[in-house]
């Protein structure tokens, strides 16, 4: 299942989730303010989803039958608005505006301002709750709409994050995907020498959900484990995706300390010669 | 004390002065115990935590839970102090503050920084400008909002010294030193003298109401200043006296007008002896992300709205005309 992705595709996806990583680094240095570290641990879940799997279309924002992303970890939203503008959603300089007073790109998604935005979230845990509701509202309405959430594993701590898997395992949400950027890493420092959360994949699987682990910077591994995800039928999947916080960027990676500020000028400089755009 | 005599103005991290206040309590008291929720760097509780590693829990993204386990070394006997930001203090865990802190009767401290629209960029999900109203209103919660560093100091250790509940507020900007810190629980302190009007304002607002009460003097109106750093108990006769004295209160909040300071100060004088109150703070909105304060100025708490509304205040009372 692994090795299955056209190698054209990853090449594609690849290229892509570089403009990305450069856009984040280009957006929070411009704001001043931001949270870089978990934009770019997830940066190749997201360009997997809005790239590839997810069944949207910019021209028709509004339709029903479309699936939903909804980021519960919401301060990440710099690398989700810079998808949405590869994907059409908004225009490429725009994202730029990022946290200026008056922007539609809030420090923190906000749905009544953007398209495509599923859910305003920034208050960790709430995010797969909406998730589960969109999920229950899918299959009730007999819609083909598959929900996906994206998760912090420091979100992992927040008790609501567990009510809500407890609900989407307990009414077997099949259309349910829900995928943990597992980065090591909150804003003081390890998830497991603040308070640990593992082992989390064996907690997904006694709240029912079927639970892959993959390495969330390897698209064929990505587009695997989402694709077996859309075929299952019988309960929801989690997705424990093993990834870097700050991927890209030397002076970033594991560094809790870029979880929630911003490049200078000069260190995105640095940043973006490590982030060559790809061929 | 009055802002004359007081040290040359210049803006200060009241973040700080509460970290560095902890430790000094943590000193004199080896039973005190701090809990944070994965942000002690920006509380400044890491302060604490380095000092007193032992004594100090981060218990990861949790706020409702790190209230109910503040609660719980705290029915044990133990001076907790509890913090995070304001609208995961007073938002996410209001109802653990409500029962497993103030029906237990706690003696639990929150210290919540980042409160307000001056949290600037991070925008409306961060901004609380609800929690003032909450948490006085909760029965036997004591609730504090300094408007710098010195009162912040004085203000943890009163509360620390108060047994019960209590709520710190705090702002992540830094603000201007106006006070001494001459601090007192339920007594407001008069920061400039006046008898055309009152301004009573806390946190944020404080060094702004020095301003306008300096420009309105250079007018010939005497615009006295109330800091209304207590806001739970608060200093009912000298609110009176001024209503009184003064016969009109602007009140200026970095908070919702729906239940914030001006509410209290606009229903404490309507039964006591009514004038009239000018509630100016945020309307009844979200915020949005923006430099800390321009999002102050476009939700109407900028120098030249404060000075149009002090105005307009004496205008009505027939002082000016
Ligand atoms: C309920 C809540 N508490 C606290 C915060 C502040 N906060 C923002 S991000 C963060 C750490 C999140 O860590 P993690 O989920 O691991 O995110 P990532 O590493 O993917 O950036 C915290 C505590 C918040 N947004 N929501
Ligand atoms: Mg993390």
């Amino acid at each position: 299942m692994v090795d299955d992705a056209p190698g054209e595709l990853v090449r594609s996806l690849e290229r892509t989730a570089r403009e990305i990583r450069r856009d984040v680094i280009r957006m929070l240095a411009e704001a001043g303010s931001g949270h870089p570290g978990g934009s770019l641990s997830m940066t190749d879940l997201i360009t997997a989803l809005v790239f590839h799997e997810l069944r949207i279309d910019p021209a028709h924002p509004d339709e029903p039958n479309r699936d939903r992303l909804v980021l519960s970890k919401g301060h990440a939203a710099p690398a989700l608005y810079a998808a949405l503008a590869h994907r059409g959603y908004l225009p490429h300089d725009e994202l730029f505006t990022l946290r200026r007073l008056g922007s539609r790109l809030q420090g923190h998604a906000d749905r009544n301002k953007l398209p495509c935005i599923e859910a305003s979230t920034g208050c960790l845990g709430q995010g797969i709750g909406m998730a589960v509701g969109m999920a229950l509202d899918a299959r009730l309405a007999g819609r083909p709409s598959r929900i996906y959430t994206i998760i912090g594993d420091g979100e992992c701590q927040a008790g609501p994050t567990w009510e809500a898997l407890m609900a989407g395992g307990h009414y077997r949400l099949s259309n349910l995907t829900v995928i943990l950027d597992r980065n090591g890493l909150e804003t003081d420092g390890p998830t497991e020498s603040i308070l640990g959360i593992e082992p989390v994949a064996e907690k997904f699987r006694a709240f029912r959900y079927h639970t892959v682990e993959i390495d969330g910077h390897r698209f064929p591994e990505i587009l695997g484990a989402l694709e077996a995800a859309r075929r299952r039928t019988d309960g929801p999947t989690a997705i424990v995706a093993k990834t870097i916080k700050g991927k890209g960027v030397s002076f970033m990676e594991n560094q809790h300390a870029w979880h929630g500020k911003a490049p200078s000028r000069e260190e995105a400089e640095r940043a973006l010669a490590e982030l060559p755009p790809l061929p | 004390m009055g802002a004359f005599g007081s040290p040359a103005p210049k803006p200060e991290s009241l973040r700080d002065a509460y970290g560095r206040t902890l430790v000094e309590l943590g000193e004199a008291d080896p039973t005190m115990v701090v809990l944070d929720a994965d942000l002690s760097g920006s509380t400044r509780t890491s302060l604490f935590g380095k000092r007193f590693p032992d004594r100090f829990f981060n218990v990861g993204v949790m706020e409702p839970t790190m209230m109910t386990i503040a609660a719980g070394l705290a029915l044990s006997g133990r001076t907790v102090f509890a913090s995070t930001f304001a609208v995961f203090a007073a938002g996410q865990a209001y109802n653990q503050v409500r029962q497993a802190i103030c029906y237990n009767q706690a003696n639990v401290k929150i210290g919540a920084t980042h409160g307000g629209l001056t949290v600037g960029p991070d925008g409306a999900t961060h901004q609380i400008v609800e929690d003032i109203g909450l948490m006085r209103g909760l029965p036997r919660m004591t609730v504090v909002v300094p408007g710098d560093a010195p009162t912040t100091a004085a203000a943890t250790r009163a509360i620390a010294e108060t047994p019960g509940p209590a709520y710190l507020r705090m702002p992540r900007e830094n603000l201007m030193t106006v006070t001494d810190g001459a601090f007192r629980l339920g007594r407001a302190n008069e920061l400039a003298p006046g008898s055309d009007l009152t301004i009573v304002a806390v946190g944020a607002m404080l060094a702004p109401a020095l301003a306008l009460s300096e420009r309105l003097r250079e007018s010939g109106i005497g615009a006295r200043v109330l800091d209304f750093a207590s806001v739970k108990p608060y200093d009912a006769p000298t609110l009176l006296r001024a209503a009184r004295e003064t016969g009109a209160i602007l009140v200026l909040e970095e908070h919702t007008v729906l239940t914030g300071v001006g509410a209290l100060v606009a229903s404490a004088t309507a039964e006591s002896y009514p004038v009239p109150v000018r509630r100016v703070g945020v309307p009844d909105v979200f915020g949005e992300s923006g430099e800390a304060w321009a999002v102050m100025e476009r939700y109407g708490l900028g120098p030249e709205r404060l000075a149009a509304e002090a105005l307009d205040l004496l205008h009505v009372r027939g002082k000016i005309s």
